[in-house]
């Protein structure tokens, strides 16, 4: 079985994906301590971490969403129903067949159609639910220069926030365990460590031109 | 120091101390707080040498000699204390357009003047208040000397109306202690500013003794240490009362009866009313670095987290009294007086049961200036416990603040026929008065009869509250309230009892706690399940 590699995590993208997954952490950790689930490094502090790895993350995504359309890469978010029916029979039952996923990464297509989909949610509804609550949320103090005081209550942004955080945390466990998925436990994890997956040649389609260039050539 | 000339060397400057004193782990300097810096202690120098003016030399037999002296060169100064509340007893609520002052305003210490009047107005900005046809407009009674003594020899004593000794004195009577009277002639020409232990006199020991009523007013403020109050000790700022509470004309500034829950104007200096009895006064309306403390100001009272606890300074403060046992006496026949371990009087005869608190945790109210002032002459609901000044504030309310409380219990008299108050006699040399002859049938009777109100006859007890705002004995910043005493789950949080508002850490919605809960569970399932079932549906030999 020979095996080909193709460079599909470009670095900034890999430095995005952890900076923003240990960030996340962080904020999960922290926002539920603040919610009051329990105790661990106290109030305060839960509130200065939270909200600085809160505007860590602002400014990370400003520049991911900056290199997001250089690289058009963002095109990668679009949804497609295309196959999406065969990934969730490969989920349900092909994978403990040992059948071939049905979807091959290549670098112009790294997302499978289920990912796309939720990725799509994940940026589409999680993710403003959770930065609009949570701006809101931090400013309160402010509501009233900005004439907003009518129209929010901090019951309700608190509400919106926490159901925010609980969805991102489901969301969280089923992104880890997926990522086991691959031709070995730790392939995907490898994948977006190095940048390079290694594509399986029996089962691989014709790889396109792009998946067989070298790296920098991208 | 002049902006425009120090500039940018400041911010560096400023940066290299703020470095510095990190390194070295010091407490911040205070003046980089950007405190205007006051006299403290109210040390300047006087413009006059009382002890050389002619009028002053003596010798003076009496009060009201004195007075007269001092008003012949002070000549307004009758007239504006007899103004103040420190004189009339009396105050008109702003806010509620009723009449209030020790006159009238009823209370679950004590209980009424009227009939009292010689032991209750030692402590009344004047002399021979003896009873109620007291003339209010002759100057000549007015007591310069209670504030403005110097010596600390000068001392009204507790049961003469008013005056200090004039003749030695057996004090207490049959213990073979003579006190001798203080010397007026020496302490007219030592006048000066009022100092804390002019004002401490009275207001120290309000309620009939130390730390008695107020719970952050003792003598422990005398000489402070900073961990007891940042203000007035002499490592903090050293400030003595009048430089918050201010004087106008003799009129002082920050009064119970016309508080300000919410200063919305900041410092004082701006807008020149002379009147700093506000934190926001010296401090401003954003003293915080941090800009989320700073927000927290509009909801809540720098007390209310300033003053973690009240009695911090060593001195308990009356937090219970029960009229209702008062009277007993002990197998003697003699009345009873009870001590606890630490010798306060637990029970007297003359007053009932006590409770004490040292290092007492505040009550946390709403609070927008308004004051519910129950007073003698008022209906009372009966059917439960009757609040005597009920403060106003909710969640809703723009003007309130959350401030800190000491909730008086007591137990008092009141005339379950005509739903009202009474005024109990208590003082006296005579066969009616409560401390002497331990009657309530005689001594209440006695108390509305000199009042001139109705009484049924019928007396019974009813259990009242108090409230009175904590605001003094500030802590240092580093005992202050943590956010987690308020932003917790804990039925001991701070604001437990505030339930108008929504407050992170402790307030959450079941709904959403329970189906996020759900899909957290759901997801690390579902995962476990997937994963165990590929595990072994896994091929020998892959």
């Amino acid at each position: 079985m020979s095996a080909n590699r193709i460079y599909i995590y470009k670095r900034y993208e890999r430095f995005w994906h952890w900076s923003q997954a240990l960030l996340i952490i962080v904020m999960m950790i922290t926002g539920f301590e603040i919610h009051g689930s329990y105790t661990l490094m106290g109030f305060k502090d839960a509130v200065d971490v939270h909200t600085f790895a809160a505007w860590t993350l602002l400014v990370i995504w400003a520049f991911t969403i900056f290199w997001q359309f250089t690289t058009g890469e963002w095109r990668q978010y679009i949804p497609s129903m295309k196959n999406v029916s065969a990934m969730v029979l490969y989920y349900t039952v092909g994978i403990f067949k040992e059948m071939p996923h049905p979807f091959r990464k290549t670098t112009v297509q790294k997302h499978n159609p289920l990912q796309r989909l939720a990725y799509l949610a994940l940026l589409a509804f999680i993710s403003p639910l959770i930065w609009g609550s949570g701006l809101l949320y931090l400013f309160y103090g402010n509501w009233a220069q900005l004439g907003i005081d009518k129209m929010f209550s901090l019951e309700g942004v608190a509400l919106v926030h926490t159901a925010g955080a609980f969805m991102i945390t489901a969301f969280f466990f089923i992104h880890v365990y997926l990522t086991t998925t691959g031709h070995t436990i730790f392939a995907h994890i490898k994948a977006m460590i190095t940048g390079w997956e290694e594509v399986d040649e029996d089962h691989a389609p014709a790889a396109t031109e792009q998946g067989r260039r070298a790296p920098g050539k991208a | 120091m002049d902006k425009r000339t120090f500039g940018w060397r400041r911010w560096i400057g400023g940066a290299l101390i703020l470095a510095a004193s990190m390194m070295a782990g010091a407490a911040s300097d205070p003046a980089a707080g950007g405190l205007p810096v006051a006299a403290a202690g109210g040390k300047a120098a006087s413009t006059a040498d009382h002890s050389k003016f002619k009028e002053l030399q003596g010798p003076f037999k009496t009060g009201p000699e004195v007075t007269k002296a001092c008003l012949a060169c002070h000549n307004e100064a009758g007239h504006q204390v007899m103004k103040s509340v420190h004189w009339t007893w009396e105050a008109i609520s702003p806010t509620t357009g009723k009449k209030l002052g020790k006159q009238h305003a009823a209370n679950n210490f004590c209980g009424s003047i009227l009939s009292n009047e010689p032991r209750c107005t030692s402590c009344h900005a004047g002399y021979d208040w003896k009873d109620k046809n007291y003339d209010f407009t002759n100057q000549n009674n007015v007591d310069c000397l209670a504030c403005h003594d110097t010596t600390a020899t000068y001392k009204k004593i507790a049961t003469d109306a008013g005056h200090p000794l004039y003749e030695p004195r057996e004090m207490p009577k049959g213990s073979g202690k003579i006190v001798q009277p203080p010397d007026l002639t020496k302490i007219a020409q030592a006048v000066g500013k009022p100092g804390r232990q002019n004002c401490g006199a009275c207001h120290f020991n309000g309620g009939g003794g130390d730390a008695v009523k107020h719970g952050d007013l003792d003598t422990s403020l005398i000489k402070p240490p900073k961990d007891v109050d940042v203000h007035m000790s002499p490592e903090g700022a050293n400030l003595s009362c009048a430089d918050c509470h201010t004087f106008n004309a003799h009129q002082p500034s920050g009064s119970r009866y016309a508080a300000t829950a919410k200063d919305t104007k900041g410092l004082d200096m701006k807008h020149e009313d002379h009147n700093r009895a506000t934190c926001e006064s010296c401090h401003d309306l954003r003293p915080h670095k941090n800009e989320r403390l700073n927000n927290h100001a509009n909801r809540v009272a720098c007390q209310t987290c300033h003053i973690p606890e009240f009695a911090r300074g060593g001195i308990a403060t009356k937090t219970l009294w029960d009229w209702s046992t008062g009277g007993k006496r002990g197998p003697d026949g003699k009345p009873l007086f009870i001590k606890d371990d630490h010798g306060h009087l637990i029970y007297s005869a003359e007053k009932g049961d006590f409770k004490y608190g040292e290092n007492v945790r505040p009550a946390y109210k709403w609070y927008n200036g308004v004051v519910h002032q129950i007073s003698i002459t008022d209906k009372i609901d009966d059917s439960r416990i009757l609040e005597l000044n009920r403060v106003e504030g909710s969640a809703g309310d723009p003007n309130a603040r959350i401030w800190p409380f000491k909730v008086m219990v007591g137990k008092q008299p009141y005339d379950p026929v005509n739903k009202t108050l009474v005024v109990n006699h208590v003082y006296g040399n005579d066969d009616t008065a409560f401390w002497g002859n331990f009657d309530y049938e005689k001594s209440i009777k006695a108390g509305m009869d000199y009042a001139g109100l109705p009484y049924s006859g019928k007396f019974d007890f009813i259990e009242t509250r108090m409230n009175w705002f904590i605001t003094h004995m500030v802590a240092p910043k580093e005992d202050a309230l943590k956010c987690s005493d308020c932003h917790t789950r804990s039925e001991d949080g701070r604001l437990a009892a505030i339930t108008d508002i929504y407050m992170p850490g402790r307030d959450r919605n079941g709904w959403v706690d329970l189906l996020g809960g759900l899909a957290i569970i759901g997801a690390i399932g579902a995962g476990s399940i997937h994963g165990i079932a590929r595990i072994l549906t896994r091929r020998k030999g892959h």
